[in-house]
């Protein structure tokens, strides 16, 4: 199960996961601060029958979120020029005139992305930390404007991402952004993430 | 004096704002009379008073100034003025991204659905009447650590770990219940504060240990903690643990939210960054001595708590010589997976001037670092998330205990 946090999809079939758990908790004292187990799993009916079948409706309302292959994308469009208006509207009041200036998180480079990407950690923007441009699309939905969050239109969303996707030099000023085309866009940190590879014993990480 | 004159006495004296006169010393050294309040008396001698009848909800000593040491972001436990290892709920650290959520528990549904036989949505009352499960164990915020001046206490250095005995359903419970796809790999959990937090998980710690939780220490979990429910993650990072949590996407790759790529990453040098570092590692505390609190000469029972996301602490050691030398410190009982758990060492000080110190080691065999060793491996990081470093207390000629600034910035 080497591939258990990266992208890559996890091989492993459930019933060998099962056993693995089965196996580990055999044999344990009660007083030990372990849960119960499957093991003691056996003896349970195939269903409690608690809680209700999700209707579609009940998943579309809640169901908001974007994957990096563009799933969950909405309908809708925008364009960098459309996100400037709305930016300098919604969003400098926090953010900066430029997304440089604060007073919260910065979300424009300062630097040319190239060269500040081989120092990350020093400046953490969308240019140089981010590496997928769809989380940008997920998280303002979500989560911004901080005070009015929520309150945005899909084709605003997009028009936000295009300007600031473009103010860190990584679209041109002609960019559109839609469900096509936002998760083709190439982040320039992707290739700095590596997953976690510590795993306790003596060896400092 | 029986007791119905002793009352009729008492309800005699009460309309008196003067209660008695006592003698007291001044600061001049004079003796000088004072009218005390019945108020006054009645806290001096408790003997002398009646006092209030059982309550419906118990209070703390108004003696005890407990507070937690709020930021705009979060808020600190006070780790150097509790005892034993369980956090009171109350003074459980705080970190959220959106402020605290009203949630009416008779409204709260949370939705399982993605790569399931039967997407299902569960009442506050469904989750509770599935077996339930109660586990001691720590709760940490990944970015726990300030170390920049000298007048830190252990709330303001590492405050932001707390523990509670939590009580729930295990998750896996729920994915049995719901039919998880055999070749689903990963799952969102998201939260119905005004950041929608969400997390991307690997489905293995959902089937492991996870807990979908509704208590805490006895009784409905705190709405800063989560009202009405969250997950808990034994041993990882605070953030994965998603609080009011309303959704559980099961899928086959992770979501790469703002949460696990903009934050919660850690730069480790050679321009890489570390993603999904979701296990705490093991450190320790001492939290007595400790800043602000004052020593005197002789005898010190150095007291404080280890833990380890990756499970039992074996051993805590104690350096009294600033590193030059370590000893085994006394662990208190039970020692619980992925707990806090306590540590003890008598020590006698001699009043020069010293650095005392601890450092945990988990049964995988890892050592609590030193700062430049983590930093040597981190490309000179000397901050961010999951920075864990031994940390050392001044103990200076008059008693005065001072954190060891070491980081560089
Ligand atoms: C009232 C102040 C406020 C307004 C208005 C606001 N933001 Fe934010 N924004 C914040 C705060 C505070 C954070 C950090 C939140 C956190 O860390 O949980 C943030 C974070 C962000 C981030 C993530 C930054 C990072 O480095 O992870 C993005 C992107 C963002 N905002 C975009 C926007 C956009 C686009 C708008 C306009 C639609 C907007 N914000 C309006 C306060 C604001």
């Amino acid at each position: 199960m080497r591939n258990r946090y990266t992208d890559q999809p996890d091989k492993t079939p459930l019933y060998i996961i099962l056993l693995v758990v089965l196996c580990a908790c055999k044999g344990q004292p009660d007083f030990n601060n372990e849960n119960i187990s499957l093991k003691d799993t056996a003896s349970w009916p195939q269903s409690f029958g608690f809680g209700r079948l999700a209707s579609s409706h009940d998943i579309d309302t809640l169901d908001i979120d974007i994957r990096p292959d563009g799933k969950g994308l909405p309908y809708g469009s925008g364009t960098v020029s459309q996100g400037k208006a709305i930016y300098a509207a919604k969003c400098a009041l926090c953010h900066g005139k430029t997304g440089t200036e604060g007073p919260f998180n910065p979300l424009v480079t300062k630097t040319d992305t190239a060269s500040s990407s081989k120092e990350p950690g020093k400046e953490k923007t969308i240019g140089n930390y981010w590496p997928y441009a769809t989380t940008l699309y997920d998280y303002i939905n979500r989560a911004m404007p901080f005070n009015t969050p929520g309150s945005l239109t899909p084709d605003e969303v997009y028009s936000l991402t295009a300007f600031l996707l473009h103010a860190n030099n990584i679209v041109d000023s002609s960019a559109v952004m839609n469900a096509q085309t936002l998760p083709q866009v190439n982040m320039p940190a992707r290739a700095l993430f590596v997953p976690d590879d510590r795993s306790g014993g003596t060896e400092i990480k | 004096m029986n007791q119905n004159q002793k009352i009729k006495r008492r309800t005699w004296l009460g309309g008196a704002a003067t209660a008695a006169v006592v003698l007291v010393q001044t600061s001049f050294g004079k003796v000088m009379q004072r009218a005390v309040t019945e108020k006054e008396t009645a806290t001096s001698d408790p003997t002398k008073k009646l006092g209030p009848l059982p309550g419906e909800v118990g209070t703390r000593s108004p003696f005890e100034k407990l507070q937690k040491k709020p930021s705009d972001t979060s808020s600190r436990t006070p780790l150097q003025d509790l005892y034993g290892t369980l956090t009171p709920s109350d003074l459980h650290y705080e970190r959220h991204h959106g402020g605290v959520p009203a949630i009416d528990p008779e409204k709260y549904e949370l939705l399982i659905h993605g790569m399931v036989k039967k997407p299902m949505v569960f009442k506050l009352r469904d989750l509770k009447q599935f077996p339930s499960v109660s586990r001691i164990m720590f709760l940490e915020c990944s970015g726990n650590y300030r170390g920049n001046k000298e007048e830190l206490s252990p709330q303001e250095i590492c405050g932001l770990t707390s523990q509670s005995e939590w009580t729930g359903v295990m998750l896996s419970t729920l994915f049995r219940e719901v039919g998880v796809d055999p070749r689903a790999t990963w799952f969102l959990a998201e939260g119905s504060d005004a950041a929608v937090m969400t997390r991307s998980i690997p489905l293995q710690k959902g089937w492991e240990d996870t807990m979908l939780a509704y208590a805490q220490n006895g009784e409905a979990i705190r709405p800063e903690q989560g009202y009405p429910a969250r997950l808990v993650l034994p041993g990882w990072e605070g953030n994965t643990c998603v609080k009011w949590i309303r959704r559980i996407e099961i899928s086959d790759q992770p979501f790469m939210t703002r949460e696990e790529t903009s934050k919660y990453t850690e730069a480790i040098g050679g321009g890489k960054i570390r993603q999904f570092s979701f296990v705490m590692d093991a450190r320790s505390i001492i939290t007595y001595p400790a800043y602000p609190n004052p020593v005197e000469k002789g005898w010190i029972e150095l007291r404080g708590i280890a833990w380890s996301g990756r499970g039992r602490i074996v051993r805590v050691e104690i350096s009294t010589n600033d590193g030059r030398s370590w000893s085994a410190a006394e662990l208190q009982g039970p020692v619980l997976d992925k707990a806090h758990t306590g540590f003890r060492y008598l020590w006698h000080w001699n009043g020069d001037e010293t650095a005392i110190m601890s450092r945990a080691v988990d049964e995988t065999g890892y050592v609590q670092p030193t700062l430049k060793q983590l930093s040597d491996a981190r490309g000179g990081n000397t901050g961010g998330y999951h920075f864990n470093p031994v940390t050392a207390w001044i103990i200076k000629r008059d008693g005065r205990v001072l954190f060891r600034p070491e980081a560089k910035k």
